[in-house]
């Protein structure tokens, strides 16, 4: 995409000024520059230090749907940290910008990768089988998950079979939909998440925020005061470097002692049957080649064909979600070690129904990178946990839904459709459009609730008329009539800027919304 | 029903209609200019490693210093002798007291300043974790120019174990300060160093 909607002033400057030091601690080269590979931030980015409790998720109450403005405005209560996640999301968003500029066939790339991403998915049984054969063939155990229950009781019984009492694990959202962690926990196996921000969160009893950056939404104080409590670190001591160094002090011990291993899976390759996964702190690779019994849990939407279509893909990823070139480490598993068992274990949780959805199949295409939800206003002000599921910001909208629509049925209303996600999403995938179709599925299908069936009808109205949902979105106080309140709330300065109004994929929106609206299907 | 029958049949019922052809990848001219190694140098300093040429007189002078700091000293390519035996070594975890290991790689990837290893180089894989620092070899002749090219190499259909290591391992999940030596090795030097010939 261009970046001809970034005002110069605003990118290099930063939208909050109170959440930047005034020295660093981050890496230098030898040559003595300054560092920002992997999810590095281009400028530091710290919450002063006052204390300020960290605003927690949704409040999940069993199927009743998920109230994401409510935690929303809570987020948006505590100022430090709504400051200081905004900015660091929108730095890797423009990191994102700055690496796919870098690359002259950028466009190409991303059609190819949507293009073999439809090939893929439209073929996914041949390819699967393809997978699997290949695999067994290079000597590891093949097992097919129906849903995420399945998925757990398969992992417990390689497990018991072979008396492990304990995992290591790299992060994997995938697990994350199984409740992976909690199963086992009741079960009496002990599982450690080996990702910095996903062990944070562990011990912190909370999901992750983010699906690239767990603990995006904790400042330093926060993760000071949760390693103080649970790793006995200096609870007066919130310097990142040595709050790391802990937590990899105190992890090496159980992944030296593991009895099992576990990584979920960027990539499956049919051509030969390999797992590829993307780190930046090489912990999918210790899981994987130290236990003496690895797992990889692999949701069925991975598979690519060959080798080749995978450079495609490394290509796009790491810059697509942190303006790296690639990750620090790319790993690519296809057979055991000696004398060690390898474990696949393929899990559908739902994804073969969705390829049945006209509308929604492609969302099949995405590739976790995060890069919708760096640039989503109402996800950097609201936070990842307010969205109260495994997939938060504009992916979150559209897949959630698929996994039970009463519960989720209010998240297709948060968001803006300035159609930023779908602008800067590797695979292409309709992300905006996806969320405007969801939304006239639940109301349809009486999924609304009343209060927000009003408010539907309002976005209908105003999007039904391109000048006037333009004027809308320009001026704050009607946008209040479409959006979601806690999206402007508090926020109002930064709506009129133009950088969160691409041009280019609102005309697309509106093209699509006249295409649609002729079906007859009034919002 | 098994689960693979059952999620294979649904797969077959809920085919997206419509014809998607498997596009041909073209061959993008590389990112990167002519001269590899400068090229590759950059990259890869940029993404946290550690690049030097080898000396005249000694190939390894640019990493003698930190050879010697090691106590235990891993040494998987001919040009340098440890005090560990990998080959030797009978449990991965037991290489976990390592703290310089040495490994030549299979290439260098210009427009990333990655380098590949498979286990064959490796010797035990996870000693490329589980040490304090880690010493590459690559010779400058290895250097491919992008990725794509590098996924035309056989290593990944043939390996067990194939895998990209660009700069040392690194974390910025808290305030995005860019930390070195997140879970796996703090540094990655690589010293640019001719293969012995055969
Ligand atoms: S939907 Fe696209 S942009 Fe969002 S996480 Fe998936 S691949 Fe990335």
């Amino acid at each position: 995409m261009s970046a001809d909607n970034l005002d110069p002033n605003i990118r290099d400057g930063v939208i909050h000024p109170e959440v930047r030091p005034p020295d660093d601690e981050s890496e230098r080269d030898q040559d003595g520059r300054r560092l920002r590979h992997a999810e590095g931030a281009s400028k530091p980015v710290r919450a002063p230090a006052v204390r300020e409790p960290q605003p927690r998720g949704a409040k999940i109450r069993g199927n009743r749907p998920v109230d994401q403005a409510e935690a929303a405005e809570r987020f948006l209560a505590a100022p430090l940290h709504q400051a200081a996640h905004d900015e660091r999301l929108w730095d890797l968003r423009k990191k994102r910008d700055v690496a796919a500029h870098g690359i002259p066939e950028w466009e190409e790339l991303r059609d190819l990768a949507s293009e073999i991403k439809t090939h893929t998915l439209s073929h996914l049984d041949r390819y699967l089988e393809q997978f699997e054969a290949a695999a067994k063939a290079n000597g590891v155990h093949v097992h097919w998950a129906a849903d995420g229950a399945e998925h757990n009781r398969i992992v417990l019984d390689i497990l018991r079979r072979h008396e492990a009492k304990t995992l290591v694990k790299s992060k994997s959202m995938l697990t994350e939909e199984c409740g992976f962690r909690h199963f086992m926990g009741a079960e009496g196996i002990e599982i450690i998440e080996t990702d910095l921000g996903e062990r944070i969160q562990q011990l912190d009893n909370e999901e992750p925020s983010h699906v690239v950056a767990p603990a995006v939404h904790k400042t330093r104080l926060d993760v000071a005061a949760v390693f103080a409590k649970t790793l006995g670190t200096d609870p007066d001591n919130d310097d990142a470097h040595y709050l790391a160094e802990r937590q990899r002090e105190t992890t090496r011990p159980y992944i030296l002692n593991a009895d099992a291993g576990m990584t979920g899976c960027n990539f499956a390759i049919a051509e030969t049957g390999s797992v590829v996964t993307c780190t930046n702190e090489g912990n999918a690779d210790l899981s994987g080649n130290v236990p003496p019994l690895q797992i990889h849990s692999i949701g069925i939407e991975k598979i690519i064909p060959k080798v080749e279509h995978l450079g495609v893909f490394i290509r796009l990823l790491s810059r697509s979600a942190l303006g790296s070139p690639i990750t620090q480490y790319t790993s690519h598993f296809r057979g055991p070690r000696k004398g060690t068992e390898m474990h696949y274990v393929l899990v559908d949780n739902g994804r073969s129904a969705r390829l049945g959805m006209e509308e929604f199949w492609t969302s099949l295409k995405c590739i976790r990178c995060g890069a919708c939800m760096n640039t989503c206003p109402v996800y950097r002000r609201s936070g990842g946990l307010s969205y109260g599921a495994t997939y938060a910001g504009p992916i979150g909208l559209i897949i959630d839904p698929t996994f039970n629509k009463r519960k989720y049925s209010t998240l297709p209303f948060s968001s803006t459709m300035n159609g930023s996600c779908t602008n800067v999403c590797p695979v292409k995938i309709n992300i905006h459009e996806q969320i405007f179709a969801w939304r006239k599925v639940l109301v349809e299908e009486h999924q609304i609730p009343v209060l927000k069936q009003g408010m539907m009808k309002a976005a209908g109205a105003m999007l039904s008329r391109p000048a006037a949902y333009r004027a809308a979105i320009g001026a704050a106080d009607s946008a209040l009539k479409v959006l979601p309140r806690f999206a402007v709330y508090n926020s109002l300065n930064t709506w009129g800027r133009k950088r969160e109004m691409p041009d280019a994929p609102r005309q697309s929106f509106h093209a699509w919304y006249k295409e649609n609206r002729m079906k007859g299907g009034k919002a | 029903m098994s689960a693979r029958d059952s999620i294979l049949a649904s797969i077959r019922a809920n085919r997206p209609a419509g014809d998607y052809p498997l596009p041909d990848v073209p061959l993008f001219p590389p990112l990167v200019g002519d001269d590899l190694v400068a090229e590759f140098g950059e990259r890869l300093k940029r993404m946290g490693g550690l690049v030097c040429e080898a000396g005249a007189d000694d190939p390894l002078a640019g990493v003698r210093e930190r050879l010697a700091g090691a106590k235990v000293l891993a040494s998987a390519a001919p040009e340098v002798t440890g005090n560990r035996n990998l080959a030797a070594v009978a449990r991965a975890q037991d290489v976990d007291d390592v703290d310089v290991a040495v490994v030549r790689a299979v290439f260098g990837i210009a427009e990333t300043g990655s380098v590949l290893f498979t286990q064959d180089e490796l010797v035990v894989n996870s000693v490329a974790y589980l040490a304090q620092h880690l010493v590459v070899l690559l010779d400058p002749a290895d250097i491919l120019p992008n990725v794509q090219a590098a996924y035309r190499r056989p290593e990944f259909g043939r390996a067990a174990y194939a895998v990209l290591h660009t700069g040392p391992s690194a974390t910025a999940d808290i305030e995005g300060v860019l930390i070195h030596g997140a879970q796996g090795v703090r540094s990655l030097t690589v010293v640019l160093l001719p293969r012995a010939k055969a």
